[in-house]
């Protein structure tokens, strides 16, 4: 890929909102100015099936497209996209460029297999771990919001778009009247909505989620993840 | 009963819409597209079948069904029901619009030539995708090769701006009275359909000029005056020679139809193919979302200060065949990726070219897999030593 350019591999489960956050985030990058595509890969479409979304970020124009196969940057919205392989990319981090920075959502740092370790130590990878869900419920009362707080936690590392800009992402994801969206989409669309009297009060709540997993993404050295297990 | 919404459109020429009307960036999906396409078309009518990944495509244009901008649409029992009613409707003399993919092209494919022999103007947005067992949803052309002699018009849209242009400019070249041919625009599954991007499109107060069906070059169906386009008693029910003569002519006249085609396909599309550095040694030529990954492909070989020249094919049917002989003379190496097994573009290009020995049919992928750009630089660096 070109310099000043950044690809975004999102890996989760169905219904947790991966394509969503891809979305609001190439909405947010075209917003700051930059050029942005984003797609989706699922199979079936069904909740906790495997779900990919890409992002390509750039300075210039971006020809390439369909999945992004060397991420700068992978985002892990579920811990047993890890510990059950519930992904189209085995292993997780398959791809990851020299450097790369893996963004994990679980409670605490995940045990990894020493080959996983491994393979992330050569890759000098940096790995972040947020706790999306929580941050979501107790915010909203709901962990439909994590996507929002993978996206914060995104942020908080990369700086790569800014918070005003993903507000309006959102503002316009949830705020206009009407979103085509697939069937199963649309019924967790309600479901969110129904969490919240107003929408103005979806998209505040929704900021908020961001803006703490700004301050709480914390990174994990591997090294340390390789001490605690022998 | 609630009389039917419209909404007020402004009759502009063709031309005005295409080239002049100032466009506004939009952040949509290839799906999007399709419906600002077909917003601004005119179209009397829509039928629709769901199927991945076509589904949000036809369900987009329900909704601006229901908003007014079409006057009818409804959702066909099968993919065989849809393209049958389609034809229904353009021999009733309306400008229609629907959608398929994969094996949805394939359960229909009894209606393509139908629809060519019969000069229906139909255009139809095929998304590309894995058609075989196992299963796949994900994007594969081999459903292209397939529809190579349905002699159906083909268009293959690399991008969501492509697939919004060619949609809107088909209307205009498939009901040229010298052509009236029904027009396939492809564009891949998913890596267009469902990818956002910036695509410019023309403000939706304004729409193409209304079908005409007395500018048909074949009659309107009508059982009792002749000529008739359906035959009362169908000459190839008799074994004479008048009858198998006359079936052939008919024939070649499709295939001359859309020769006649060309003309059309420069005025509206700017040409059958587009090329950058066509002079180089190397060169690549592609089709589809395989343009792209061609694109990265190239900037990455220049690194390495290899030069690589790109000729992107916008129309396959009719085939660009002597741009392809004249650009394919000077160059060593000719490089085609696809994304399919088969490797019809590969084939179509090797029949065409004095020395087919230079086309290297690689690399292709299928099933849905993705085409990593680094799978092109290999081939261009094996040929490049």
């Amino acid at each position: 890929m070109k310099q000043g350019s950044l690809a975004i591999r999102m890996s989760g489960l169905g219904g947790q909102g991966v394509v969503t956050a891809a979305h609001l985030l190439g909405g947010s990058v075209i917003r700051d100015g930059k050029c942005s595509t984003v797609n989706p890969f699922f199979g079936a479409e069904k909740r906790l099936a495997p779900a990919e979304s890409y992002v390509r970020i750039s300075d210039e124009e971006i020809s390439e497209r369909g999945e992004v196969i060397y991420p700068n940057i992978i985002m892990i919205f579920h811990p047993h996209v890890i510990t059950l392989g519930k992904s189209y990319t085995m292993p997780f981090y398959f791809g990851l460029k020299d450097e790369g920075i893996l963004i994990i959502n679980a409670e605490k740092p995940l045990t990894l297999t020493d080959e996983n370790s491994e393979d992330l130590r050569i890759l000098k990878a940096k790995t972040f771990y947020i706790s999306a869900n929580n941050i979501s419920m107790d915010i909203t009362g709901t962990e439909l919001s994590a996507n929002i707080a993978m996206l914060g936690a995104l942020i908080g590392i990369t700086k790569v778009v800014s918070l005003v800009s993903m507000q309006k992402a959102i503002e316009e994801r949830f705020g206009m009247k009407k979103f085509v969206a697939s069937g199963t989409t649309a019924a967790l669309d309600d479901v969110v909505k129904s969490k919240f009297a107003k929408v103005s009060q979806l998209i505040e709540k929704n900021v908020e989620v961001a803006k703490k997993a700004i301050e709480e993404v914390k990174e994990y050295p591997l090294s340390s993840n390789i001490e605690s297990r022998n | 009963m609630m009389a039917k919404k419209t909404v007020e459109q402004k009759i502009v020429d063709p031309e005005y819409l295409f080239f002049e009307a100032k466009r506004e960036k939009q952040f949509i999906t290839g799906s999007e597209a399709v419906r600002e396409a077909v917003k601004r078309a005119n179209v009397d009518m829509a039928i629709a079948y769901p199927i991945t990944p076509q589904s949000e495509s036809m369900h987009l244009v329900g909704d601006i069904y229901a908003e007014g901008y079409i006057k009818d649409y409804f959702r066909g029992e099968s993919e065989f029901a849809v393209m049958s009613s389609v034809a229904g409707a353009a021999m009733g003399g309306v400008r229609v619009f629907t959608a398929t993919a994969g094996p949805g092209t394939l359960r229909a494919f009894e209606m393509f030539p139908t629809w060519a022999g019969a000069r229906l103007p139909i255009v139809c947005d095929f998304f590309c995708r894995g058609v075989n067992s196992p299963l796949t949803i994900q994007p594969d052309t081999i459903e292209i090769g397939f529809m190579l002699d349905t002699k159906m018009m083909i268009f293959h849209a690399e991008t969501a701006q492509d697939l919004f242009d060619m949609t809107l400019q088909s209307f205009i070249i498939a009901e040229q009275p010298d052509v009236h041919l029904p027009i396939g625009v492809f564009a891949d599954g998913f890596f267009v359909t469902h990818t956002r991007e910036i695509v410019e499109i023309p403000p939706d107060d304004i729409k193409l000029p209304p079908y005409d069906p007395y500018k048909s070059p074949v009659p309107a169906m009508d059982m009792e005056t002749p000529p008739i386009r359906q035959m009362r008693d169908p000459f190839v029910m008799k074994s004479n020679f008048i009858s198998y003569a006359s079936h052939a002519s008919w024939q070649q006249e499709i295939l001359a139809a859309a020769e006649r085609a060309r003309k059309h396909i420069h005025k509206y599309l700017g040409g059958l193919i587009e090329t950058e550095n066509e002079g180089a040694d190397i060169l690549i030529m592609a089709s589809g979302t395989a343009v792209s990954q061609a694109h990265e492909a190239i900037w990455q070989a220049n690194q390495e200060g290899i030069e690589v020249g790109l000729i992107k094919f916008k129309v396959i049917r009719p085939f660009p065949t002597e741009e392809i002989k004249m650009i394919a003379k000077g160059a060593r190496a000719i490089i085609v990726p696809e994304f399919n097994i088969s490797g019809w573009l590969a084939k179509e290009i090797r029949s065409v070219i004095e020395d087919n020995s230079k086309v290297v049919g690689a690399p292709r992928v299928y099933g849905g897999m993705a085409m990593p750009p680094e799978l092109i630089v290999e081939e261009i660096r094996r040929v490049a030593r």
